[in-house]
């Protein structure tokens, strides 16, 4: 009855105060569950007689689509949760999965334990580097400024290695071995399926720890008031350019992976394309959730893969994504998961008292107060 | 007498054909309250910015605490106890209050503090006791954007004042509070005094009297006369200005 009172006093008051539940780890829970099952799901349902083959069509390219999620993540970091817009995320993806190309065309290297550190590092370099002259300066550069310069270094890197012999000009790069992880060759299918999934499981906990640390509070403030922040001192740049290169970690490694699932790596992966479709995973999901993009990569690339099957479909599907886009950016600019998730939650709260937890207390005092 | 906590001198500023500062010098010792007062247009907040570091002056000088911080920016010059309100209220709307006030307290962490987390346990008790001295404990849960006006400036003045300021600025704190929360907002600030100067911006010269110990009156950009509340309550330059134009 008291409570029922509190709840009276809050709307009256035009609190929003807290949700009754919150929406974002149910979504994430859900998501791992699917992720965790889908290769035993889909196998069984596609499967023709009396034979499983858990290394089949569907599994690998999802697994593909998982590595792409973790692109997609890495744009939400610098978008979603720093308002840096970077058109140019394939850059850092595409770099991480030459280097690993070449390193294993020169060096025969093809451990994971290489691999994954490798294209973690040039992807957090070369961030780094194209951050420090688009992000530092002394007057905060506008996002206008940042997404031609992401923009403009995705498409030269582009028109770069496609005129380059050396990393195989307009036919890319082919790894002929596969990768391996302790001496144990890991080919496409489901145990790359699972390693995958473990990769985006890591970044993911990464990100989200990152953006709900105290660092991620000054983040929340940086993208709702920039100029707010400088003022209380905050190093805009400084923090810009911390997560501009972790997104491009997060890149450089899933690029690397990326590389050696698809045996290729072609001047397309570090170009214009990709990156706008990381853009479009990010739109279509739902920026500042770090879940948002992971569906929306899985969406596109999902309605891609099952579309591919019938020939017109195929060729009005681009066309169709498009619109689709459109409506998103103009109607549900906080995409899917916008759908569900409040504002408020999406921005969350940081402190050691969460709302839900010692509001209670307030509640009571309020609603005797009101009485 | 000691040397100045704050000394603007000659500044100048200029907005196309406009001079909005022409010339102001302005001192404020420690521990002091200095008002700022003129009429509409006068160019109160643009010096207020210029101090800050919001917009820098053309000509003209401002130092703080020994230092020339005339070049250096908002941040710089916050980081060596320089602290804005803006006239416009500029809490984080989205945030909670609580989280409001610890971006403002944690702001001086270091960055592997922050991405640690490290500081978040301990700062909470501050967090606490700002929110129960501005009188804003029963809505550290709510979001900033949904509170009055009145309780937003004051959460504006807590922010400022979390990051122990040596001297804290105040555009215009009173603006849209009813009598009340004026009489408040007087008692809120008052304590402030043991460790930091005041400059503030107030269109109510009751309330400026009451709490100021120095003023300066802005006409045009220039400095129409300065000096304690009482001289500037002689003042019949002051006296013209204010039964002619307001
Ligand atoms: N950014 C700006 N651009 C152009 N003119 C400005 C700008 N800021 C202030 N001004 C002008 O400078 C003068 C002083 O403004 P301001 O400092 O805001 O006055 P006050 O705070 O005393 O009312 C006004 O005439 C105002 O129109
Ligand atoms: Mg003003």
């Amino acid at each position: 009855m008291t409570e029922t009172t509190a709840n009276l006093a809050d709307d009256k008051a035009g609190g929003k105060r807290r949700l009754p539940l919150s929406v974002l780890p149910i979504i994430e829970l859900a998501m791992l569950a699917l992720l965790l099952l889908y290769p035993i799901l889909i196998t069984y349902l596609t499967a023709e007689g009396e034979t499983l083959d858990f290394n089949n069509y569907f599994v690998v390219r999802v697994t593909s689509i998982i590595l792409l999620a973790m692109l997609a993540v890495s744009f939400d970091l610098c978008w979603g949760y720093s308002g840096i817009m970077s058109f140019g995320q394939a850059l850092f993806f595409g770099i991480g999965g030459y280097f690993v190309a070449k390193l294993s065309e020169e060096t025969g290297t093809t451990s994971l334990l290489v691999i994954v550190p490798a294209g973690m590092l040039v992807g957090l370099l070369s961030a780094l580097f194209v951050g420090w002259f688009l992000l530092i300066s002394k007057r905060t550069p506008t996002i206008i400024f940042v997404a031609l310069g992401t923009l403009t270094a995705s498409f030269a890197a582009e028109r770069l290695v496609a005129g380059w012999q050396w990393v195989g000009a307009g036919n890319g790069m082919s790894i002929w071995d596969f990768a391996t992880i302790f001496g144990t060759e890991l080919e496409p299918g489901i145990g790359f399926y699972y390693l995958a999934v473990a990769f985006l499981l890591i970044a993911y906990l990464a990100s989200r720890y990152l953006v709900r640390s105290q660092f991620g509070l000054a983040l929340a403030g940086i993208r709702q008031n920039e100029h707010r922040l400088a003022f209380l001192g905050y190093r805009l740049q400084a923090f810009k350019l911390i997560v501009f290169s972790f997104a491009g970690l997060i890149a450089g490694w899933a690029g690397a992976i990326y590389a050696f699932h698809e045996g290729f790596v072609g001047p397309s992966t570090v170009g214009v394309t990709t990156s706008t479709y990381a853009v479009l995973y990010g739109l279509f999901g739902g920026v500042g959730t770090l879940i948002g993009p992971v569906i929306g990569a899985g969406v596109i690339e999902g309605l891609t893969v099952i579309l591919s099957d019938n020939e017109t479909l195929k060729a009005y599907w681009p066309i169709a994504l498009g619109a689709v886009m459109l409506v998103v950016v103009a109607y549900q600019p906080t995409g899917l998961v916008g759908l569900l998730v409040s504002q408020r939650e999406r921005f969350g709260s940081f402190g050691v008292r969460q709302g839900g937890k010692s509001s209670g207390t307030d509640d009571t005092g309020k609603a005797t107060g009101n009485d | 007498m000691t040397e100045p906590l704050l000394k603007v001198s000659g500044l100048g500023k200029v907005f196309g054909t406009l001079r909005a500062l022409n010339g102001v010098d302005v001192a404020v010792h420690a521990n002091t309250f200095h008002g700022l007062i003129g009429p509409n247009g006068s160019g109160k907040s643009t010096l207020l910015k210029a101090i800050a570091g919001d917009h820098f002056a053309d000509e003209g000088e401002v130092s703080f605490a020994g230092e020339d911080v005339t070049t250096m920016s908002p941040a710089e010059r916050s980081r060596r106890g320089l602290s804005l309100k803006f006239q416009i209220t500029a809490i984080l709307p989205e945030l909670t209050v609580y989280d409001n006030l610890l971006l403002a307290l944690q702001a001086h962490q270091s960055l592997w503090g922050l991405l640690l987390s490290r500081s978040r346990q301990r700062l909470d008790a501050e967090v606490m006791d700002m929110l129960a001295q501005f009188r804003l404990t029963g809505k550290a849960h709510s979001l900033a954007g949904e509170m009055s006006h009145g309780e937003q400036q004051w959460l504006e003045i807590a922010m400022a004042l979390a990051l122990k300021p040596k001297l804290l600025l105040l555009d215009e704190p009173t603006g849209g509070m009813s009598p009340e929360e004026r009489r408040v907002t007087g008692e809120l600030l008052e304590p402030i005094r043991d460790y930091c100067a005041l400059v503030i911006v107030e269109h109510d010269l009751d309330f400026i009297k009451d709490i100021c110990d120095n003023l300066t009156v802005l006409d045009q950009g220039q400095v129409l006369d300065d000096g304690t509340v009482a001289e500037i309550e002689g003042s019949t330059k002051v006296q013209e200005v204010y039964t002619t134009r307001v």
